[in-house]
């Protein structure tokens, strides 16, 4: 790739190699989703006796429209509303993708908290509405924490 | 405490201290190598479990008209046998435990996307595991229903009781978990890649997690809301699966099949997708095909989805030209991949380590599956075999292949990745041969058998019958599956006392798992290589050998 780049004193700044068409492949996926759910669904729908499958596959066809289309039209299609992504490019150097990755919380008991509050209330379905009350006031209690967890900046 | 993390390659910061250890630092854990490895060792845990209930029913069925346990203990042992091995042991050990732990490493990223959304799907499957195990304690035991838990079987007349409401609320619990893994799958892949780490570079694990974490995405939601419409029938007399009062039971078998099928494809997939990584490795060649083998697995993921009904042939009530042609197109793209698969051995230096072992054995049993698969897609010969244990014997080829060969194919694979500490290849290679060996001398016998008439889920044969001979060799076979667990348990505390430690590459691999430390530090990556290729970590180590171009370098990587 710079075989042929005179060795001059200086490297020259690197260039952007090109505007990235961004979430290509990213939307294809869940697009061509939805077109193969579409399909399937007119066959289904003409030749099955039971609408059940032909619900569930028209849903099917807007779980691949709805992601697969806001990624065409703000990746891809108009090219710039999303920055352009050093990861869409073949000649990308790590470089190019230096700075910030994104915010990881690297520990957290609301989770933990979470799951059990969830289970209890579970629970309750099965042992009586008594678990109801605990596992929901457990549910109320960790989505506070959880939700004021980050201005807190605590460990726990 | 919010961490920001930056680019490896530019500025590498003082890596966070986790001061904490013990019970607390595993309870609050949100790296993804913890919950990843979390998952790993409880789905394991649980297919011991599922797996001594199984050793329990071939002892029931060795002699006719057994009495090692009762017919309701013995409803209750596969139905949970069923429901464990797919629903918390094949499912979670792959697109929740494998994925967990290395496709963030394979893309370059520092985390999942979502860390403690990820800790909450782990809390919930936990959570819920514990539910269904604790539902033997229940009075009246168990559900036992099947893990189809079919209607009107499952509505509160025929199976009253706590056992089966425990079922539905743990799997409720289970398949949020497991639809949060699967966005968080989703958004890692397309969010966190590395520069240069283009959707067709990224590793073919990788891109089946994505499948699989699409099919995740349109399977389990189904699912969860038919568990809330049958726990509706069972407690609040809504009749939705009932015939009195206007409801269709069949409707049961539509929403769970719509599921169940997808699923079994959620199970698969992911482990295609290890076979896919290990097979290039200790072949010593760049994967053959690795276009085709992405389409087809997009492929099979849409035909999966489409052809939920063939597991209804009998009922009469669906179309049976329309599932029957679908279910046997999926021959086509899993055939493509079969062809990758030898395509890359071919002519390869082939190493036959214990990984390498496991995947030519997924090949094998999986191939023996696929074809009985095949059979049964053809509706004549599926009415004449449907119930039998010909069935039995297929799923169980199709599934041990799948997420015990290739599983432990894994397991083998990414031990050394996950501890720094390798696998007695001795040890891996006894596991290797006594479960394969046993494995068939238990399928075979189950396919013969079910020709012969025996219905699955019975526990009581006549000596008439003349299912003795081939349920006994079933038996030992299942036995001897079972005891290489004991020998791989062996293995591992054999690694656990006397590490052999095994550096950042012992396989000489080539994605991106293998450019960091083993075990990887937080945030994963000291520096990444440049990534040029499907297998950057092969471009780096071995720069000098220009012959073979792997896929995704355009002649650029020199």
């Amino acid at each position: 790739m710079t075989a042929d780049v005179d060795p001059g004193p200086a490297p020259e700044p690197r260039t952007v190699p090109r505007v990235y068409k961004g979430y290509r492949v990213e939307a294809l996926v869940f697009l061509g989703t939805a077109l193969f759910f579409a399909i399937i669904l007119g066959v289904y729908w003409f030749t099955s006796y039971e609408h059940a499958g032909s619900v569930m596959l028209f849903m099917t066809v807007f779980l691949g429209i709805v992601p697969g289309s806001y990624l065409f039209w703000w990746g891809w299609s108009r090219g710039g509303n999303m920055p352009a992504r050093p990861e869409d490019s073949d000649e990308a150097e790590l470089e190019d993708g230096a700075g910030t990755v994104g915010a990881f919380p690297s520990s957290s008991i609301w989770p933990f908290c979470m799951g059990i509050s969830a289970a209890v209330v579970c629970l309750a379905l099965v042992f009586g509405a008594w678990l109801g009350v605990l596992g929901g006031a457990g549910v109320v209690a960790t989505l506070i924490g959880y939700t004021l967890e980050t201005r807190r900046g605590g460990y726990i | 405490m919010t961490l920001v993390a930056e680019r490896p390659a530019v500025a590498h910061e003082e890596h966070h201290e986790e001061h904490r250890s013990g019970i607390l630092y595993w309870l609050t854990s949100t790296d993804h190598k913890v919950i990843g490895k979390n998952y790993l060792y409880t789905s394991v845990f649980f297919f011991l479990v599922g797996g001594l209930m199984a050793m329990f029913i071939r002892v029931q069925l060795f002699s006719p008209n057994n009495t090692f346990v009762s017919q309701d203990t013995f409803n209750q042992l596969f139905t949970m046998h069923g429901t464990i091995m797919l629903l918390l042991f094949a499912g979670p050990f792959a697109f929740a435990g494998f994925a967990n732990y290395i496709v963030p490493l394979q893309v370059g990223a520092p985390d999942m996307a979502f860390p403690r959304l990820n800790a909450l799907s782990y809390w919930l499957f936990l959570s819920g595991g514990l539910i269904m195990l604790s539902s033997f304690l229940v009075a009246g035991g168990a559900a036992d229903f099947g893990w189809t838990a079919y209607a009107p079987l499952s509505n509160s007349l025929y199976t009253p009781g706590a056992g089966a409401d425990l079922w539905i609320v743990s799997l409720f619990l289970t398949g949020f978990s497991a639809i949060f893994s699967g966005i968080n799958l989703v958004v890692t892949t397309y969010g966190l890649r590395a520069p240069g780490m283009t959707m067709f570079r990224m590793p073919i694990f990788t891109w089946n997690m994505l499948v699989t974490a699409i099919l995740i995405l349109i399977a389990f939601p189904v699912f969860t809301s038919a568990l809330v419409m049958l726990y509706f029938d069972r407690h609040f007399h809504t009749h939705i699966f009932e015939t009195n009062g206007g409801g269709v039971p069949i409707l049961w078998q539509h929403l769970f099949w719509f599921f169940g099928h997808p699923e079994v494809y959620i199970l698969a997939l992911p482990y295609f997708g290890i076979v896919s990584e290990v097979i290039p490795v200790f072949a010593r060649k760049p994967i053959f095909g690795y276009k085709g083998i992405v389409f087809a697995t997009l492929s099979i993921a849409g035909l999966s989805t489409g052809v939920w009904a063939h597991h209804m042939f009998a009922t009469g009530a669906v179309l049976l030209p329309f599932f029957s042609g679908m279910t046997m197109l999926i021959a086509v793209p899993t055939g493509i991949k079969f062809f990758a698969w030898i395509g890359t051995m071919w002519r390869g230096s082939i190493v036959f380590s214990t990984p390498m072992l496991f995947a030519v054995g997924f090949l094998v049993v999986f191939l023996a599956g696929g074809l009985s698969g095949i059979i049964l897609a053809a509706p004549p010969l599926d009415f004449y075999t449907n119930n039998s244990y010909f069935l039995v014997a297929h799923f169980h080829e199709v599934l041990m292949g799948t997420a015990v060969f290739g599983g432990f194919c894994g397991w083998y694979f990414w031990y050394p990745k996950f501890t720094g500490r390798m696998f007695n290849e001795k040890l891996g290679w006894a596991h290797f041969w006594v479960m394969f060996f046993g494995f068939w001398f238990q399928t075979i016998p189950q396919y013969l058998v079910g020709l012969h008439g025996m219905p699955r889920r019975i526990a009581i044969y006549q000596v008439s019958d003349g299912f003795t001979t081939l349920n006994r060799i079933s038996s030992v076979g299942a036995w001897l599956v079972g005891l290489s667990f004991v020998i791989f348990l062996v293995n591992m505390w054999v690694s656990w006392r006397r590490p052999v430690p095994a550096g950042g590459n012992p396989w000489d691999g080539y994605s991106l798992e293998w450019a960091t430390t083993s075990p990887p530090p937080h945030h994963n990556f000291e520096r990444i290589p440049p990534i040029r290729s499907e297998r950057p970590v092969w471009d780096m180590n071995h720069a000098d050998i220009e012959d073979i171009q792997p896929h995704g370098s355009h002649g650029s990587h020199k």
